[in-house]
C-alpha cells in the first residue's frame, strides 16, 4: 500500500536558449538542462536528488516551484498543475511549498535583523499577527537558535546558524513540502551534522516532505528514503536508499558510488574503483541515444556492436527494475566486480582483491 | 627514530600573524612537523584552522602584511648527490626562494582556473616551469611537456598541448597543474585542497593523476584537505589542525581507529557515511573560536564534552600518547582510549547552535 504522492512530476523539460552575440541575438540552440524528468514525492518522506554539477538538479528544484517556467511537462500538487498557474495563484500555493537555498551567506538580506527576515514570509502572506514577535521567537527556538537573538543581523551568525535562519524562514508559513537545495554543502562537517539532525527532527515533528538536492551521496544516503540520480538532465536511476546502495543498477550510479572516498583507511584502501574516463558532455549538444554512453564503462568494454548500436540510437527509458526501483539503461547489469564494497555492514570489505594496505593492527 | 637524512622538509614552531584593525589574527600558532622522503602527509582541518596559511608560509607566498616566525628548512638533497646544506626558507631572498620553488618544492592549488594563466597555452605554461630552472633546446622541451601531459592521463597530448585553459574542463585543468608541479621532479609537492573544486567522478581521476605524479617523481607530498575520505585513501601520516595548532598527529590508522583528541573524535562522528547508515550524526556543538585575540586555554574548550577548569586556563601541548609518534593535544587524552565518537558526543534531540 503505497500512499499517494504529495507532489508528482511528469515529463518535466527545461531548455535554456543559447543566443548568438550581437544585436539580433539569434537563437542558435538550446541547453537541455532538464529533460523528461518524472518522479513522485511521498508524504513525510525525503527524496534525494543527486548528481554532479551541471546535471540539472538545481534547475529541477527551481522549475518545481515555478521560480523558472518549465518548457514542458507537469508538476502536480493536490490536483493542480503548478506549471500552468499564474503568478498570483502560485503565490498562494507558495505557503505550502518552500525552499531553502544553498548559500546561507547570499540567501539572507544583510540589512535586515533576523526577526524581520523570518517574519517576511508571514508579512507577505498577511499572516503576521500583532503578536507576531512570539511566532518568530518560536520559530527561532524550533531551529535551535536563541529566540532572544532576533534583533541581531546575519553577519553576527556563523554559517551553520545562518542556514538555521534560512530554515526558520522557510518554515514560517507551515509548509507541507520543503525543497532543500544543497542545504549543507557550504558548511564544515562538524556543523553540517547538526543541521542534518535538525532537518530530521523537523520532518518528524512537522510532518514535512523533503526534496533534498545534493551532490554529496553520503549526506543523501543519511537523510533520504528514496534517491533519484541525475546525469546530464535525465534521471538515470531511482529507488529506495537501500536498493540504490546495495544494488546500484545503472553504470553511472555504480561509478558514482565507487568514486566516493570512505573515511576509513582500511576499507578505502581495499576498495576497487570504477574510474570514469572523460568529462560530462556539453548539455547544448548531448550525445544521441543514451547520454551516458560516452563515459560508460559497459559501452566501452563489455557490449557487442549491436548492443552499442541501441545505445547510440535510442535514449533508454526509465523502466522498472524491481517494484520500487527504476533504471534507465538498455544493458543494466551488476558491476564487473563485487568490490563496490560500500555495503559492508560487517566491517570487512567484501572484496579484498587489491589490498594495498597489508598491515593490519590498530 | 627517523634518521635526519630522511627528512626533506622540517617545519619548526611556525607562527603566522596578521595585524588587523580588530586586533591580532593568529592564523598559525606554533606548527611543527617533519616531512619524510616519499611519504604522504595529510593535513586535515576545517575552514579557518590554518592549514592553507601553513603551506603558503612554507612556500613564502604570504602577503607582506603577514608576520611569520619560526623555521622552515628544506633538508632534501637530490637523492644520490648526498645532502646539501639545509636551506632555511623563512626570510630567504626572493631569488633564493625562486630557485627552490618549482624545482625542489612544488605546489598545487585548489582552483585550477585561477592558478593557470588564461592567455597562454597549457603547453607553454608547463614548458615555462621547466625553463625557469633548466636551459633546454625546444625539441627536448616539447618532448618533456608531452610526456608530462601523458603522465597525468590527458588524452591526445599532442593536440592538447596547444589548448588554452578555458578549452579544458576543470578536471583536465587540475591535471595540467599537477603536470606543472611534476615538471622538475621536485622532492616535495604541496597540494592544497587539490580536488575540492571538482565533482566526485573527476576527483577520482585527479587523485589517480596525483598518485601517478608521486610515483613518477618519488616526491614526498603534503596533502591538505577537509575531506576525511581523501585523507583515508591517500595519506600515510595525518596532522589534525584546529585553531592554528596541530591538535593530533599520527599514522592514518591511529587517527581513524584510535583517536585521542576530542576534536578528532568529533570530526569522525559527525561525518555521514556511505558504508553504514547511522540513525543520528554526532555533531560538535558550537563553532571554532575567532582567531582574533585568542583567549588562553584550549581553543576547543567551548565545544568539548570533557572540558574541565584546567582547560580554560592552560592550553595543552601536543604530547606523545603512544610510542611511535602518535601525539595529541588534550589534558585528558588518557581517558579517550577505546572511546567511540558516539560515547563522547551524545546526540541531543535538539542541539542549540548558539
Amino acid at each position: 500500500m503505497t500512499p499517494s504522492p504529495v507532489l508528482s512530476v511528469r515529463n518535466l523539460v527545461k531548455h535554456f536558449p543559447v543566443r548568438r552575440h550581437g544585436l539580433a541575438r539569434r537563437r542558435t540552440g538550446d541547453i537541455h538542462a532538464v529533460c523528461d524528468v518524472s518522479f513522485d514525492l511521498y508524504p513525510r518522506q525525503t527524496l534525494g536528488l543527486v548528481g554532479e554539477s551541471g546535471c540539472g538538479k538545481t534547475t529541477t528544484a527551481r522549475v518545481l516551484l515555478n521560480l523558472q517556467p518549465a518548457t514542458a511537462g507537469e508538476v502536480r500538487y493536490q490536483g493542480t498543475d503548478l506549471t500552468e498557474l499564474s503568478r498570483k495563484a502560485m503565490q498562494r500555493l507558495r505557503r505550502e511549498l518552500q525552499i531553502v537555498f544553498q548559500d546561507p551567506y547570499a540567501a539572507l538580506d544583510p540589512r535586515l535583523p533576523v526577526h524581520d527576515i523570518v517574519a517576511e514570509p508571514l508579512r507577505i502572506h498577511g499572516c503576521y499577527r500583532p503578536s507576531g514577535g512570539a511566532d518568530v521567537r518560536e520559530l527561532l527556538s524550533l531551529v535551535g537558535l536563541n529566540p532572544e537573538h532576533g534583533n541581531r543581523y546575519p553577519h553576527e551568525f556563523s554559517g551553520g546558524q545562518r542556514q538555521r535562519i534560512g530554515i526558520a524562514r522557510a518554515l514560517a508559513l507551515r509548509p507541507k513540502i520543503l525543497i532543500l537545495d544543497e542545504p549543507v554543502s557550504a558548511l564544515d562537517v562538524s556543523i553540517q551534522a547538526g543541521v542534518l539532525n535538525l532537518l530530521a527532527d523537523l520532518q518528524a515533528q512537522l510532518e514535512l516532505s523533503y526534496l533534498f538536492v545534493s551532490h554529496d551521496l553520503s549526506v543523501v544516503r543519511h537523510i533520504a528514503n528514496r534517491i533519484a540520480v541525475m546525469y546530464l538532465g535525465r534521471i538515470v536511476e531511482i529507488g529506495t536508499s537501500e536498493e540504490l546502495f546495495s544494488a546500484p543498477a545503472h553504470p553511472y550510479t555504480q561509478a558514482l558510488i565507487s568514486a566516493i572516498p570512505l573515511p576509513d583507511p582500511r576499507k578505502e584502501r581495499a576498495r576497487e574503483r570504477i574510474i570514469l574516463t572523460g568529462d560530462v558532455p556539453n548539455p547544448a549538444d548531448p550525445p544521441s541515444g543514451c547520454r551516458f554512453r560516452t563515459r560508460c564503462p559497459l559501452f566501452a568494454t563489455r557490449l557487442t556492436d549491436p548492443q552499442r548500436h541501441l545505445c547510440t540510437t535510442d535514449p533508454p527509458p526509465l523502466s522498472p527494475h524491481t517494484n520500487t526501483h527504476q533504471v534507465a539503461c538498455h544493458h543494466s547489469r551488476p558491476p564487473a566486480f563485487s568490490g563496490l564494497s560500500v555495503v559492508v555492514e560487517d566491517g570487512l570489505p567484501r572484496s579484498a582483491r587489491s589490498m594495498r594496505n597489508g598491515k593490519a593492527g590498530a | 627514530m627517523t634518521a635526519p637524512s630522511e627528512v626533506v622538509l622540517d617545519v619548526a614552531d611556525l607562527r603566522v600573524e596578521f595585524r588587523t584593525d580588530e586586533g591580532r589574527v593568529q592564523a598559525v600558532r606554533g606548527v611543527s612537523y617533519q616531512l619524510r622522503r616519499g611519504e604522504v602527509l595529510g593535513i586535515v582541518g576545517e575552514s579557518g584552522s590554518g592549514k592553507s596559511v601553513t603551506s603558503l608560509a612554507v612556500m613564502g607566498l604570504l602577503p607582506g602584511t603577514a608576520q611569520v616566525s619560526g623555521s622552515v628548512r628544506f633538508t632534501g638533497g637530490s637523492g644520490s648527490a648526498g645532502s646539501r646544506n639545509p636551506a632555511e626558507l623563512l626570510g630567504a631572498s626572493d631569488a633564493a626562494l625562486s630557485r627552490v620553488r618549482g624545482q625542489s618544492i612544488a605546489m598545487i592549488f585548489q582552483d585550477p582556473m585561477t592558478s593557470l594563466n588564461p592567455v597562454y597555452t597549457v603547453g607553454y605554461q608547463i614548458a615555462e616551469a621547466i625553463r625557469a630552472h633548466h636551459d633546454l633546446p625546444r625539441d627536448v622541451l616539447r618532448k618533456q611537456v608531452l610526456a608530462l601531459l601523458a603522465a597525468v592521463s590527458i588524452p591526445n597530448p599532442a593536440q592538447r598541448v596547444n589548448s588554452y585553459p578555458h578549452e579544458l574542463s576543470g578536471g583536465m585543468r587540475q591535471r595540467v597543474v599537477i603536470a606543472i608541479a611534476m615538471a622538475n621532479q621536485p622532492e616535495v609537492i604541496i597540494a592544497d585542497e587539490p580536488t575540492t573544486a571538482l565533482d566526485v567522478t573527476v576527483q577520482a581521476q585527479v587523485l589517480e593523476a596525483l598518485r601517478a605524479a608521486k610515483v613518477q617523481t618519488g616526491a614526498a607530498m603534503v596533502l591538505i584537505t577537509h575531506d576525511l575520505g581523501v585523507i583515508a585513501g591517500q595519506a600515510d601520516r595525518v596532522l589534525v589542525m584546529y585553531a592554528g595548532r596541530i591538535v593530533e598527529a599520527g599514522t592514518v590508522e591511529e587517527i581513524f581507529y584510535t583517536p585521542r583528541m576530542p576534536y578528532t573524535l568529533g570530526l569522525l562522528g559527525s561525518q555521514p557515511r556511505l558504508d553504514e547508515r547511522r540513525a543520528r550524526l554526532n555533531p560538535i556543538s558550537g563553532a571554532p573560536p575567532s582567531a582574533i585575540n585568542m583567549p588562553p586555554g584550549c581553543p576547543f574548550v567551548s565545544r568539548c564534552p570533557l572540558a574541565a577548569p584546567i582547560c580554560e586556563t592552560e592550553e595543552p601541548l601536543l604530547t606523545t600518547v603512544d610510542p611511535g609518534g602518535h601525539g595529541a593535544a588534550c589534558h585528558f587524552s588518557d581517558q579517550l582510549v577505546g572511546v567511540a565518537p558516539a560515547d563522547l558526543f551524545r546526540p541531543l534531540s535538539r542541539e542549540t547552535a548558539s
